[in-house]
C-alpha cells in the first residue's frame, strides 16, 4: 500500500508538467482503483463467482467423494425429474413460496403502516418487532421446537386451556410446513417492516394533505397515494424475499424439523444439503443448485419486465 | 428513489397535521402492543425457561417457582460452551474487521475513482447478491477442501468475509459525500491512499459502526458454514455447539434454553445499544 501511496505522490508532482498531466493522473487513478478493488474482487471471484460457475459445471458430473469426477452430461438433470423426492420438494417449495411471499408482504406492510403512525412508545414497538431478527435461526428454531413440543409445549397448553385439541405441530406431515411458514413469517416480518417503513417515509406528507383536503378516507389515501408511490419498495421486497425464502431458512429446517416428518418440510434447499452432505452426491446437489439459480434468474427477469425495471434506473 | 425524483424534497416546513383522534391512537397502540407481545414472547419464554429447573421447565408458569442459575452454570462448566463462544467471538471479530476494511476500499474505488469498466464491474459485483450462500454451499466446500482450509480458523473466516452487500451499502454512502474535500486533498498532493485513510474512513465512522454490528451479528449467528467446514469440535462455533447439544440431549430443555439464552443475549444487547444505527442501515439496504 505504501507503494501505491508513493506512486500516486510521484504522480502528483508531475501535476504541473502540462502535457503528461492528463495521462499520468488518469493512469495513477486507475492504478489506485485496481489496488483498492483487488482484495474484494479476488475474494468475491474465488468464494462467490467461482463457486457459482463450479456449481453449474459440477452439475454435469458425477462427483461422489473427493477428486473423483466423471462427466455424465445431462444425467443429473434427467435424474432430477425422475426423482420423486426432488419433485415433491419442488412442490413443497412452490407451496411454501406461494404462501410465504405474499403473507410476509402483507404482514410487514401492515406492521409498517401501523408503526408509521405516532403514538406513545412507537419507537419501542418498532425495535421490539425487529428483535427476533437479531437472534440466530438456530436459537429461533430451538425456541419454537420447545414451544411446539407435543403435549408439553407452551402452544399446546395454550390450545388446551381454551378447550381446543392442538395437532401435532411438528409431527403431522400436513401441519409441519405451516408451522415452519408461521415461524419464518414471525422471524422475518420485522426486517421487511423496516424496509417498508423506509419506503413509506419517502412519501412526501404533502400528498396525504392533498388527499385529505380532497376528502379521501384512509383507504382511498392508501390506494391512491401510498400504494403507487410504494411500488419501488414493493418490487424490492418481492424480489429479495423470494430469493431469501427460496434459498434461506436451511438453519431453521435443519434444527426444527430436519426436513420431516415424511419429507413434508424438505424444501429444495434442504434437499440440496441432504444430497451433498448426507449422501455425498456433490454433482447431483450442484445440478439442483444450478436449477434453483436459473429459476431465480427467470423470476427476477419476469419481475423486472413486468415492472419496467422496478424503476431502478435512478438508483444513483 | 423514484419519489425523490418526482417531487423535489424541499425543506419547507410541513403544515401540521390535525391531531389524530384519541381513540384512533388508542386502537393503534393496542394493536401494536398485541403484535409486539407476539413478537417478543417466544424470546422471553426462552429466558424464563432457562431459569427453571429440569422438573419445572415443562410447566407453563410465567414466573419460575424456584428460579435457579444452575442451568447456566452447567452449560458453562460441563459443556465446552465458553470455548464455542470464544471461537465465535474470534471468527466474528476478524471477519467483521477484514470485511469492513476490504469493502470500504472497494466501495471507495467504485464510488470515487474513474477507471474503464467501472459500472460494468459494479453490476457484476452487485449481481453476486443474487447468489445466496446456501446455493453455493457445495462448490464452496469443495474449494475450501482444495485450499486445505477445512477444519481451521482460516476456513471459518476467509470465505465469510466476501459479500457484496457491504460494498453496495458503503458505495451508496460514499456517492453522497461532497467531492470538494477529496479534490482539495488531491490538489494538495495527497495520494489516493491518504485520501481514503484520512478523509473517507473518518467520515464513514457512523456507517461503518452500523455495518460492523450487522456483520458481527451475522457471523455470531452463522451456523451452516461452520457446520459444513468443521468436524473438529474444538472449532465449533456457538450456534453449532447449541444445535449439537440439543441433538444429544433432546429432553434437557432447561440446559438447551440456558445455552440459547447465553448465545442470544450478546446479540440482543448489541441490538439494544445500536438499535438506531441498525434500523437505519437496514432501511438503507432497501435501495434508498
Amino acid at each position: 500500500m505504501s507503494g501505491v501511496a508513493a506512486a500516486t505522490r510521484t504522480g502528483t508532482r508531475s501535476h504541473a508538467q502540462g502535457g503528461r498531466r492528463q495521462l499520468s493522473r488518469r493512469g495513477r487513478e486507475r492504478l489506485a482503483a485496481a489496488f483498492f478493488l483487488a482484495p474484494d474482487v479476488i475474494g468475491l471471484s474465488l468464494f462467490v463467482i467461482l463457486p457459482m460457475i463450479f456449481c453449474v459445471v459440477l452439475g454435469f458430473y458425477q462427483a461422489d467423494g473427493f477428486g473423483d469426477y466423471t462427466f455424465i452430461g445431462l444425467d443429473n438433470y434427467r435424474r432430477m425429474f425422475a426423482d420423486p423426492i426432488f419433485i415433491s420438494s419442488l412442490e413443497t417449495t412452490l407451496l411454501y413460496l406461494v404462501v410465504i411471499v405474499p403473507g410476509l408482504f402483507i404482514v410487514s406492510l401492515l406492521l409498517a403502516l401501523l408503526i408509521r403512525q405516532r403514538f406513545p412508545g412507537v419507537g419501542f414497538f418498532r425495535s421490539a418487532l425487529f428483535a427476533p431478527n437479531v437472534v440466530s435461526l438456530v436459537v429461533i428454531a430451538l425456541i419454537w421446537k420447545f414451544m411446539l413440543t407435543d403435549q408439553i409445549g407452551f402452544v399446546d397448553k395454550l390450545f388446551r386451556d381454551v378447550g381446543l385439541t392442538p395437532p401435532s405441530w411438528l409431527g403431522n406431515p400436513h401441519i409441519a410446513l405451516w408451522a415452519v411458514i408461521g415461524v419464518t413469517i414471525w422471524f422475518s416480518m420485522g426486517y421487511y417492516m423496516l424496509i417498508f417503513l423506509s419506503g413509506l417515509q419517502d412519501i412526501p406528507r404533502e400528498y396525504y394533505e392533498v388527499a385529505r383536503i380532497d376528502g379521501a378516507n384512509a383507504w382511498q389515501s392508501f390506494w391512491n397515494v401510498t400504494w403507487p408511490l410504494l411500488k419501488p419498495t414493493s418490487f424490492f421486497i418481492l424480489l429479495t424475499s423470494t430469493v431469501a425464502m427460496m434459498t434461506g431458512g436451511l438453519d431453521l429446517l435443519y434444527v426444527m424439523t430436519s426436513g420431516g416428518p415424511a419429507n413434508s418440510t424438505t424444501l429444495v434447499i434442504y434437499y440440496i444439503y441432504e444430497q451433498a452432505f448426507v449422501y455425498g452426491e456433490y454433482g447431483y446437489a450442484s445440478a439442483i443448485g444450478a436449477f434453483i439459480v436459473a429459476i431465480l434468474l427467470i423470476w427476477s427477469g419476469i419481475l423486472f419486465a413486468l415492472t419496467k425495471g422496478g424503476r431502478f434506473s435512478n438508483v444513483d | 428513489m423514484s419519489t425523490e425524483t418526482m417531487v423535489p424534497q424541499t425543506q419547507v416546513s410541513v403544515p401540521h397535521r390535525p391531531k389524530r383522534s384519541f381513540t384512533g391512537k388508542s386502537v393503534s397502540f393496542i394493536i401494536a402492543l398485541i403484535v409486539t407481545i407476539i413478537a417478543v414472547f417466544p424470546l422471553l419464554w426462552m429466558l424464563i425457561s432457562a431459569f427453571k429447573s429440569s422438573e419445572e421447565v415443562l410447566s407453563t408458569s410465567l414466573i419460575p417457582h424456584h428460579a435457579t442459575f444452575s442451568n447456566f452454570t452447567y452449560v458453562l462448566t460441563k459443556v465446552p460452551f465458553p470455548r464455542y463462544m470464544f471461537n465465535s467471538f474470534i471468527v466474528a471479530v476478524v471477519v467483521t474487521a477484514a470485511a469492513l476494511f476490504f469493502h470500504s476500499m472497494a466501495a471507495y474505488a467504485l464510488a470515487r475513482l474513474r477507471f474503464p469498466g467501472r459500472d460494468a464491474l459494479f453490476m457484476v459485483l452487485f449481481s453476486t447478491l443474487l447468489i445466496t450462500f446456501p446455493v453455493i454451499l457445495v462448490p464452496l466446500f469443495l474449494i475450501a477442501h482444495t485450499l486445505h482450509i477445512l477444519d481451521s480458523y482460516a476456513g471459518l473466516i476467509i470465505p465469510a468475509i466476501f459479500n457484496a452487500f457491504g460494498i453496495f451499502l458503503l458505495r451508496q454512502f460514499y456517492i453522497t459525500l461532497p467531492k470538494e474535500l477529496e479534490e482539495a486533498a488531491i490538489v494538495d498532493g495527497c495520494g489516493y491512499w491518504t485520501v481514503y485513510w484520512r478523509i473517507i474512513l473518518p467520515l464513514s465512522k457512523p456507517v461503518l459502526a452500523a455495518l460492523s454490528v450487522l456483520f458481527f451479528l451475522a457471523n455470531w449467528n452463522s451456523f451452516l458454514w461452520p457446520l459444513i467446514v468443521t468436524t473438529d469440535t474444538h472449532l465449533s462455533m456457538v450456534q453449532l455447539g447449541i444445535a449439537s447439544f440439543q441433538q444429544e440431549h433432546a429432553n434437557d430443555w432447561n440446559y438447551t434454553l440456558a445455552a440459547s439464552t447465553i448465545a442470544a443475549l450478546p446479540t440482543l444487547a448489541l441490538f439494544a445499544v445500536f438499535q438506531r444505527h441498525i434500523v437505519e442501515s437496514i432501511k438503507t439496504s432497501g435501495f434508498k
